[in-house]
């Protein structure tokens, strides 16, 4: 328990802290109005068109908004020091080694990836997916109002990317995530002579193929045939799905592929925690 | 008594230097509210007026606002601290030690510039979340939610560059495990997959650039401080007054149209 204590005093993680109330909260706030938006129809023109004057009153809520984060900010940093360790000795490796906190979910997915995917394929997969949102999400509703009914896809997609996969990642990095990057459970001693049994072994040698290069055009259909389950699935559905049709080819490649590069982050960690699978494919230039 | 207060006043009023500065009076109409926001310069990025429910706390969560509060304050306070640190390895370390124990206030000066950035990551954070689920990336604000997710990531970046600048362990190592993801850069990266390796080592490839050697070293030092003191911010003033300027021209805090 006491190591556990000790993450959780660490001045750096005090905005953890605060994720695990404020996330909570906002989407309490969210789901609320989102709830009575889909309940009582979304608010009419007339509500609109009511105009206030900037000064005062919206000066007003901005500078009352800026006092409140002030006085917290100036608590903040009267009660806790920021920290400072020991100087720097590249000698010396902590273990373990942790990147600064928003770097956590990343660090998190090193665990089951090689480094140049959950590095940097990954985080570039993130950055132009995040970008790419406005122009795949073709749905011209909910627009400037939480619902949930008119876009319960864009949400459900957003919201596993964000709270589970890039929120939960990070909690899970910060506070249970000891010496060797092994798993410590609050209560647990942190034994940094912990031995973990690495008994995994690649997809396909659990599928008993033994010779390199069988296992090599193994991975290579496994993964094709993953990222091919998008175009089956537009070919297969494409004449009776109106949403599909209005979708149109090119944007339904980005959102398949964005989508199943996203679900294969937990697909893998599934793997690898259930069934002790270290690549999915091994071939001469590069796993995954 | 008062009488003469009153005329004081109209006299200080009605002077050229004092209507050469203010242009407008404090009656209470109309005209006055929208010249009090278009004749202001830090003010005049808002609208005269706005719809009432942009007003609403639980619809805007006010955190775009306290991005931009965040900023401010580790700018103010960045260049505070900048007057007692030099980016060179021999003096980092000691020059944060006289900023605790030494600087009157320099504690709390450092205090609040990492509070601030911290908080800074979170709001930035939960505004994306806010701007996603009430949809107000769609037409025709697509182009501001791309400028916003560059500013996501320049923040990130922002406060990643200042976490090296202590020179202890913490920051040491946090620095290295983060700049060592691009190690593994595809064709760029020494160790990655597709890197032509007689060409790309060690000593050349994105790291090195990232780093200024093959190791976080003093000129990494120097390389993070000039990027979070001068050049990062630069860029983020920038894209920020696109950012605002955008959401006016876009038709301001979206709303259920």
């Amino acid at each position: 328990m006491e190591y556990f204590l000790a993450l959780v005093k660490k001045p750096d993680n005090v905005p953890i802290l605060a994720i695990l109330f404020l996330i909570p909260y906002f989407i309490w706030l969210a789901y609320k109005q989102a709830r009575q938006t889909d309940r009582t129809g979304v608010p009419s023109d007339a509500a609109l068109n009511d105009k206030v004057y900037v000064w005062p009153y919206l000066c007003r809520n901005e500078f009352v908004c800026a006092i409140i984060v002030m006085l917290v900010l100036g608590v903040w940093s009267i009660m806790i020091d920021a920290p400072l360790e020991e100087p720097s000795d590249p000698a010396k490796t902590p273990n373990p080694s942790k990147a600064p906190w928003y770097f956590l979910a990343l660090q998190e997915m090193l665990v089951y990836f090689d480094p140049w995917i959950a590095g940097v394929v990954l985080p570039g997969f993130i950055i132009a997916g995040l970008i790419a949102i406005p122009y795949i999400d073709i749905n011209p509703k909910g627009k400037g109002y939480y619902t949930i009914k008119e876009r319960p896809f864009a949400l459900a997609v957003f919201c596993f990317g964000f709270i589970i996969l890039w929120i939960v990642l990070m909690i899970v990095g910060t506070f249970l995530r000891g010496p060797g990057w092994n798993i410590f459970m609050p209560w647990q001693y942190w034994d940094p002579h912990k031995i973990v049994p690495l008994t995994n072994v690649n997809l396909s040698y659990l599928f008993g193929i033994r010779d390199d290069t069988t296992a090599n055009f193994f991975g290579f259909a496994i993964v094709a045939g993953y990222f091919a389950l998008g175009p089956i699935f537009y070919f297969w559905k494409y004449k009776t799905s109106r949403f599909l049709q209005e979708l149109g080819l090119v944007r339904y490649v980005i959102v398949s592929f964005l989508f199943l590069s996203m679900v294969a982050l937990p697909i893998k960690m599934i793997l690898r925690l259930a069934l002790n699978i270290k690549y999915v494919w091994v071939s001469p230039w590069f796993n995954i | 008594m008062n009488e003469e207060r009153k005329g004081l006043k109209e006299k200080i009023t009605n002077s050229d230097i004092w209507k050469s500065i203010f242009r407008h009076g404090y009656e209470k109409t109309g005209r006055r509210y929208t010249l009090q926001v278009l004749q202001n310069v830090w003010l005049h990025l808002h609208p005269p007026r706005i719809s009432r429910h942009a007003l609403n706390f639980r619809f805007t969560w006010c955190m775009g606002g306290i991005t931009f509060l965040m900023f401010l304050v580790t700018a103010v306070t960045g260049v505070l601290l900048m007057f007692y640190y030099r980016p060179v390895a021999e003096y980092a370390f000691s020059d944060v030690q006289a900023l605790e124990f030494d600087i009157p206030f320099g504690m709390l000066l450092r205090n609040m510039h990492r509070w601030a950035a911290h908080g800074m990551v979170i709001s930035v954070m939960l505004h994306m979340f806010r701007v996603f689920l009430t949809g107000s990336y769609k037409k025709p604000r697509e182009f501001n939610w791309a400028v916003g997710v560059i500013l996501l990531l320049i923040t990130f970046f922002l406060s990643f560059t200042g976490y090296l600048l202590p020179w202890d362990q913490l920051a040491y190592w946090a620095v290295t495990v983060g700049t060592n993801m691009a190690r593994a850069t595809p064709v760029l990266g020494h160790e990655g997959p597709f890197t032509p390796t007689d060409i790309v080592t060690q000593a050349n490839d994105v790291r090195f650039a990232l780093l200024g050697g093959t190791i976080v070293g003093p000129s990494t030092l120097l390389r993070f401080y000039i990027l979070h003191c001068i050049a990062v911010p630069l860029v983020a003033s920038l894209l920020m007054a696109l950012h605002f300027w955008r959401v006016r021209k876009d038709g301001g805090i979206s709303g259920p149209l």
